[in-house]
């Protein structure tokens, strides 16, 4: 698939700009801070609902601007193409649109357009906290099946619920006595817990176990030697291997909160289930976090990254490739690389501060952006 | 701590659900600073509310006398006791003409974050109509979003040892919604294929 058409009123640094888009590469240049990622950023956010930068909207609302719209016309794969447009009220409800009528909810848009975003941040998934690795697992789980947004916001529902309730029952407890009956209510919690954390945990382990071969073949092509790669899920329900199928997972969970609930009801939060989890990236026989250098752990990164490219295009629906400004963070051999792997997709948007980052094998079209200002380059 | 009344206000407000203290403090400054007309006529709506709605002494519904329309309806079957969150959901489930029983009304649904636990619903009410053996099914039409699931959870807990037939509406409402915007034809179903709950 590819965007045709990007338009963006009062989002970011934009007050209104239209960008006419081609299938192939398209470059950003301009110096920092003139608005190339804040394009790349509203393409990312109506993919997935969300922004690779900040996990609040307030930011994405221009200065003194009440909303902001970001509007998409998308070519599929069949030809046909799909106007997506998304209304962004911070603090309130977002509304969609698809085709001009109003969707019931934003989370329709899912699936209509798929990308797959590179940015510095991304070194963060190989450096950062388990919470980096857990936002990149279920980010690439929703592109691929909208449906278990839901199931994570229900998740997150359940907990923080359940959360509320043991930090009461905690507090009352501290304070001698309280309300003898605030925990009678946790069995509930613990069984809805149980059944929404099953549930992400089976989709997340499934697709560890699809994405594992495709990382591994990317970070071969993008390094020399090191590897193998191996996704190791580590879930904090159990120290063994979890079950492979839905209903053992279910049983795992179900058993560890029976058996954690006396230090949840001392501490007062939820101490197990995929909240918790981590996902251990390995390089050969060491974890990278910690081990591997800084130019392997930019190419575990990109790998990730690779994998995911490339397990969505699998499922079919080739999404648009979006790099923002990762070419001056890498060496020059991991660059023509990384150009090579990327240069035959279907759409490739790439950001830059200069035009000599863009390596030569994604010559394309350019624009350079400016002040606000969003100008087409004509070949000379 | 402000001077007498004022906190006495704050307080008050603050015992409102889903108002926290601070919430109680805005509102409380909010009245102080309206039009004496405005406040009024708020507490007049608050005096006319009091006086002239009642909630049926049986099943919590809205109600004109001591009990509703529907309980005293001999034409209801008493074997059968469809418990929703709201008044308003009782009307949404009268809509469809498919439930023939009688209702009980919990003022709500479980929610730790609202403040909201099993003691501030009626659900004691609820026990001591269960408890001479006339009902003999319990459908739990709580809303199909987390906290109405919860809610069902927990009273279909409470009830296994009464060997009562309890259900729960059929998949297939809006799921995360509100019963009361579930159009009929969908409601009407639901009933239809209303599941036995297994817990
Ligand atoms: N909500 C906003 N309102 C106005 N300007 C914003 C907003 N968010 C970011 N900006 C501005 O956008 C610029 C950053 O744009 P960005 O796309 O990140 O730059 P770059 O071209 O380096 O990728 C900064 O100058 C910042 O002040
Ligand atoms: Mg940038
Ligand atoms: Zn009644």
């Amino acid at each position: 698939m590819h965007v045709a058409h990007l338009s963006l009123v009062d989002y970011r640094s934009y007050a209104r700009v239209e960008v006419p888009l081609e299938p192939g590469v398209t470059a950003f240049v301009g110096p920092n801070g003139q608005g190339k990622t804040n394009l790349v950023e509203a393409i990312g956010y109506l993919a997935t609902l969300g922004s690779h930068r900040v996990a609040s909207d307030a930011p994405l609302v221009r200065l003194g601007a009440e909303r902001a719209y970001v509007r998409a016309s998308i070519v599929r794969e069949d030809g046909r193409s799909a106007l997506a447009e998304l209304e962004i009220n911070p603090g309130k409800a977002n509304r969609a649109r698809i085709n001009r009528s109003p969707a019931t909810r934003p989370r329709d848009l899912l699936g209509l357009l798929r990308t797959v975003l590179f940015a510095p941040e991304d070194l963060a998934l190989v450096k950062g906290d388990p919470g980096e690795r857990r936002r990149f697992l279920d980010e690439l789980l929703t592109a691929r099946t909208p449906r278990l947004l839901g199931v994570r916001q229900d998740y997150d529902r359940v907990l923080k619920q359940r959360n509320t309730l043991l930090r009461t029952a905690a507090l009352a407890r501290r304070a001698g006595g309280g309300r003898s009956g605030a925990l009678s209510t946790l069995d509930v919690w613990d069984e809805h817990l149980a059944a929404a954390g099953a549930e992400l945990t089976y989709a997340r382990l499934d697709l560890v176990a699809a994405l594992q071969p495709l990382v591994d073949k990317a970070y071969d092509a993008l390094s020399t030697g090191g590897g193998p790669i191996v996704l190791d899920y580590r879930s904090s329900m159990s120290e063994d291997p979890l079950p492979t199928d839905r209903a053992g997972i279910h049983a795992v969970l179900t058993s560890a909160i029976a058996a954690g609930r006396a230090a949840e009801v001392e501490r007062g939060q939820t101490l197990v289930g995929p909240h918790r989890d981590d996902l251990v990236l390995r390089l050969g026989p060491l974890p990278a976090k910690g081990y591997a250098s800084h130019g392997e752990s930019w190419s575990y990164a990109l790998a990730l990254r690779l994998g995911s490219y490339e397990l969505l295009r699998a499922d079919g629906g080739e999404p648009v490739l979006v790099l923002d400004d990762v070419f001056a963070e890498l060496d020059v051999t991991r660059r023509a690389r990384l150009a090579e792997m990327v240069a035959h997709g279907e759409q490739v948007l790439v950001t830059a501060a200069v035009a000599e980052d863009v390596p030569p094998a994604l010559a394309g079209a350019r624009y350079d952006v400016a002040a606000g200002e969003v100008r087409r380059v004509e070949h000379e | 701590m402000y001077e007498g009344v004022v906190q006495d206000l704050i307080d008050e407000l603050g015992r409102l659900p889903g108002v926290g203290p601070k919430s109680a403090q805005r509102i409380a400054f909010h009245l102080l600073a309206a039009d004496p007309a405005d406040v009024r006529r708020l507490v007049h709506a608050l005096v006319e509310v009091k006086d002239k709605v009642r909630f049926c002494a049986t099943c919590g519904n809205v109600a004109e006398s001591e009990q509703c329309r529907i309980c005293l309806d001999p034409r209801r079957d008493v074997a059968v006791i469809c418990v929703v969150e709201e008044s308003k959901d009782v009307v949404a489930i009268e809509k469809t003409r498919e439930f023939r029983g009688r209702y009980h009304v919990l003022g709500g649904a479980i929610s730790p974050i609202e403040g909201v636990g099993p003691d501030d619903l009626r659900i004691r009410e609820l026990m001591t109509r269960l408890a001479d053996g006339v009902v003999t099914e319990l459908i739990l039409a709580t809303d199909p979003n987390l906290e109405g699931e919860a809610t069902a959870t927990y009273l279909a807990r409470l009830c296994k040892p009464m060997g009562l037939r309890v259900t729960r509406l059929a998949s297939g409402l809006p799921v995360g919604g509100d019963l009361e915007y579930a159009d009929e034809v969908t409601l009407g179903r639901a009933f239809e294929g209303r599941r036995l709950l297994d817990v």
